[in-house]
């Protein structure tokens, strides 16, 4: 049952939403209670754009457990337009294909679920941004 | 004057072929493919389901309706896949796009019908001033058993309505609807695929309450067939609405940018909205469309509307129809789809 | 601050151990540190493990040990830092003996990683990750270390067989190694032939599932000198540093800024700079892993890790030789006694007691020990006096 902790993160796993810190600007996602670069302690919510490019990749051959039928399955760290970069799936390509560089954007999918009966959890997966 | 302020869509990347399902169950395809007007379908990632699809729809449609979220009041999801027996997508839509928590929510489920009855509630919601915006999804990754006739067509694909007062892209003309108790299609809780009446649901089914709609809303109007530039039709198969068009005095070129079975299959709920966004893809401002939608079980919601300037304006923000489905597509092979479509059996 | 001297050490072999539990490895390791320090004496106990509630449904190994190490009383605590649980566990020794508080302290790494299926293991593993912003998305260890390597390859034109040949060189020395999980040679092929796990790394680049577990005694080097041990290995610095949690919030995923940290306040600690230093044990949980790691203690430039290697540099008769014992690759990785092991190994090397593998006149070791993605890291110079 981790019920709570998925919802918990529903404002950066549904809507991208990171912390704008209110005296440097930097991004941090998921948000902070403290600025990692400055320690200024009050942010405001900054919608990321989901939009960015591939930074590094891997093709997860062994699969954790739960991810089993997904494989082969990429996963990469994606730079966005907002500065900041972040840890995601890539998903709708064949993973074989991909470059560090590539075009990709958020979209919303299912990550994972709780046994069949159990949750969904759904999240930010990445795409390649073929405008479709 | 409501009508829709926003559409967006969403088609999976993934496709089969009518030629790889009938290879299996050792079907002769070209009488399938002639028969049904079908050459390939859909098929969802694994990571896609019905709420996915209908917030990546429903994301695109925000973009053109240009609105704050905050401003919608209400949210209704349409469709026979909802990822959960009990507990909404619309919830998971709502969240999404950041339109919680004072907003109006409901799960519809009418079979293919369910995204039009969104739409149809979200139209006439706006119009009595109680919201100022609502959403009408229709979504599915509907599933047929395997070697039926349906899993030639069953597909996935989601169409969101943006719907309000003012900034329309389509103006409503009017609507009607046409419902009887028709036991032509249906699912059992807990079943995992539907069972149909077979022959049972062409004449007494679809082409009874299509037909019933189109004559209803045309008499209540006073509107002629060829007074339309567009129309669009359920389309559980390329055969049923061609024929039913040509029957009630339709012409393809009418019908023609809102078919879109041949090369996408029966998304269920997603059906004629999605036919109907591809429509609007290709509309003039002024235009008349008519879109009717049909659920079994059994009933029709017919729609009139009429294309605005700002149609012009949005269209290019996001993907157009076409280009979701002729473009960067990725065929599978059956066994690949048995396994996305989750039809292998593996140990709990 | 008092001088800190090693004057036990102990292994169990590593592997797949189906006969001994948590308890029983953690005892056996504590035994030999014993006997091997010739003394009973332990006034205070440190334990480093990542997760035995995880891999054996058992926490609070502060009194399991103790109490079947037969010293009911003695004070213990357990230290948790992922994979570098064991460096930390001397690292907390060393302050215990340095500061005056206690005179004789067992630093012990323990992990029994085989009560659990593969997937669990690596489950419990990735709790070394960002659970909500990495695990979550569906990767593990092998998958971090792999957005590392195809960075690395794409940025300094390292090569698939550069990393192979890390798995070869430390298979050549666990070879050497009796308590090697995995005493064989391998070749290139080997790894590059290998199952895929997450590209571009195979089964071979990785550091196997193992049970085991490691113990030294630490006391002052005045005690040590009591106890007549020559020669007398004795811990001339230690340094400690954090990073990110998170892989993809570095501002550069292939610098290693904890490693770099913690060299530089070790080295200052010991008055030394790396050159000073004559081999080291590193934590090659993956092969890309020690690549970066010796990129990161200044032993090469950035980039040329992966030459350096290919060129024979970190080899056993190499001018900076880099895991005698065959490392986490091939003397395996029961990751809370890793930490611990690499010191039983270096004290081994210094006390000239290597056997085949021994590094001729060894003086000065380092060891390096991490957790997870790098986000944390210890480590420790050893000296021969």
């Amino acid at each position: 049952m981790e019920v709570a902790k998925h919802w918990r993160e529903t404002p950066e796993r549904y809507r991208l939403e990171a912390g704008k810190c209110s005296k440097c600007g930097k991004i941090s996602f998921p948000g902070r209670l403290i600025c990692p670069e400055c320690g200024y302690r009050e942010f405001v919510i900054h919608k990321l754009s989901g939009k960015g490019k591939l930074d590094t990749f891997t093709i997860i051959r062994t699969a954790p457990s739960g991810f089993e039928d997904l494989a082969p399955y990429a996963v990469g760290i994606v730079e966005l337009e907002d500065g900041i970069k972040i840890l995601g799936q890539i998903t709708d390509c064949d993973p074989e294909t991909l470059k560090t560089g590539d075009k990709l954007v958020a979209k919303f999918r299912r990550i994972n679920e709780d046994g069949k009966t159990g949750m969904i959890y759904y999240a930010y997966k990445f795409v390649p941004d073929v405008g479709i | 004057m409501v009508g829709i302020v926003g559409y967006g869509t969403q088609i999976p990347r993934y496709r089969i072929k009518v030629e790889e399902i009938a290879k299996v169950w050792g079907a002769d395809a070209p009488s399938y493919k002639k028969g049904l007007n079908l050459n390939e379908k859909s098929v969802p990632c694994p990571d896609e389901d019905t709420a996915t699809l209908a917030v990546n729809a429903a994301r695109n449609a925000m973009i053109r309706a240009g609105i704050n979220p905050k401003d919608i009041g209400a949210v209704y999801v349409g469709s026979e896949s909802h990822p959960y027996a009990v507990k909404p997508t619309g919830t998971i839509v709502s969240e999404a796009l950041g339109a919680c928590p004072y907003v109006h929510t409901a799960d519809l489920e009418f079979a293919c019908k369910a995204g039009s009855e969104g739409m149809f509630i979200a139209l006439h919601l706006v119009k009595s001033g109680i919201v100022k915006y609502a959403l009408g999804i229709g979504a599915d990754t509907s599933q047929g058993a395997p070697g039926d006739a349906l899993e030639y067509s069953a597909s996935a694909g989601a169409a969101a309505y943006v719907m309000g007062a003012d900034n329309l892209v389509a103006e409503l003309i009017d609507t009607h609807c046409f419902m009887t108790d028709t036991p032509d299609f249906w699912r059992r809780e807990h079943a995992n695929y539907p069972e149909h009446g077979g022959r049972f649901t062409g004449e007494p089914a679809y082409m009874k309450h299509v037909s019933g709609a189109v004559r209803a809303i045309l008499e209540k109007t006073n509107i002629r067939p060829e007074d339309f530039n567009y129309m669009i039709f359920h389309q559980p198969n390329g055969k049923f609405p061609v024929q039913m068009a040509l029957k009630l005095g339709f012409k393809e070129p009418q019908f023609r940018h809102g078919l879109l079975t041949p090369t996408l299959g029966n998304t269920y709920s997603g059906s004629s909205p999605l036919g109907l966004a591809a429509t609007l893809d290709v509309a003039k401002p002024g235009e008349q469309i008519l879109m009717v939608s049909y659920g079994s079980g059994a009933g029709s919601d017919a729609f009139i509307f009429k294309a605005t300037k700002r149609l012009d304006e949005v269209r290019n923000l996001v993907p157009l129809v076409r280009k979701q489905l002729d473009e960067h597509k990725i065929y599978l092979e059956y066994g690949q789809y048995a396994k996305f479509r989750h039809k292998i059996l593996k140990p709990e | 601050m008092r001088d800190v001297a090693i004057i036990g050490i102990g292994m169990t072999k590593f592997g797949e151990l189906w006969e001994k539990s948590l308890r029983d490895l953690a005892v056996e390791a504590a035994l030999k540190c014993l006997a091997d320090a010739g003394t009973d004496r332990i006034d205070s106990i440190t334990i480093g493990c990542m997760t035995g509630g995880l891999f054996n449904g058992q926490e609070h190994l502060a009194s399991l040990i103790p109490d079947y190490l037969g010293r009911r009383n003695t004070p213990a605590v357990r230290v948790e830092s992922a994979c570098a649980s064991g460096g930390m566990a001397v690292r907390a020794a060393f302050m215990e003996v340095a500061s005056g508080m206690s005179d004789y302290v067992l630093a012990l790494g323990v992990e029994k990683m085989n009560d659990v299926s593969g997937d669990l293991a690596t489950a419990a593993l990735a709790t070394a990750a960002d659970g909500d912003y990495e695990a979550f998305h569906g990767i593990n260890f092998p998958g971090l270390y792999a957005l590392m390597a195809r960075a690395h390859m794409e940025k300094y034109g390292t090569t698939r067989e550069q990393l192979a040949l890390v798995a070869v060189k430390n298979h050549r020395n666990g070879a050497l190694n009796p308590h090697s999980q995995f005493p064989m040679e391998i070749t290139v092929d080997t790894v590059l032939k290998s199952a895929g796990v997450a590209d571009p790394l195979c089964l071979f680049d990785c550091s196997p599932v193992t049970d085991g577990a490691a113990a030294v005694l630490l006391t002052t080097v005045d005690e040590a000198k009591k106890l007549g041990k020559q020669p007398l290995v004795v811990i001339s610095g230690i340094g400690a540093a954090t990073d990110t949690i998170a892989l993809s919030q570095r501002k550069d995923i292939l610098k290693l800024e904890a490693i770099e940290l913690a060299a530089q306040r070790a080295l200052k600690m010991a008055g030394k700079t790396i050159k000073d230093i004559q081999f080291a044990e590193v934590h090659d949980c993956f092969t890309i892993a020690e690549i970066m790691v010796i990129e990161a203690l200044g032993i090469v430039e950035p980039g040329q890790g992966g030459p350096a290697t290919a060129a024979g540099l970190t080899a056993l008769d190499g001018k900076f030789p880099i895991n005698p014992s065959g490392g986490l690759k091939s003397k395996g990785h029961p990751v809370g006694a890793t930490g611990v092991a690499q010191i039983c190994e270096a004290v081994t090397q210094l006390r000239r007691q290597a056997g085949k593998r021994q590094i001729k006149n060894a003086k000065t070791a380092l060891t390096q020990n991490m957790g997870g993605s790098g986000g944390s890291c210890v480590i420790h110079i050893l000296e021969a006096k």
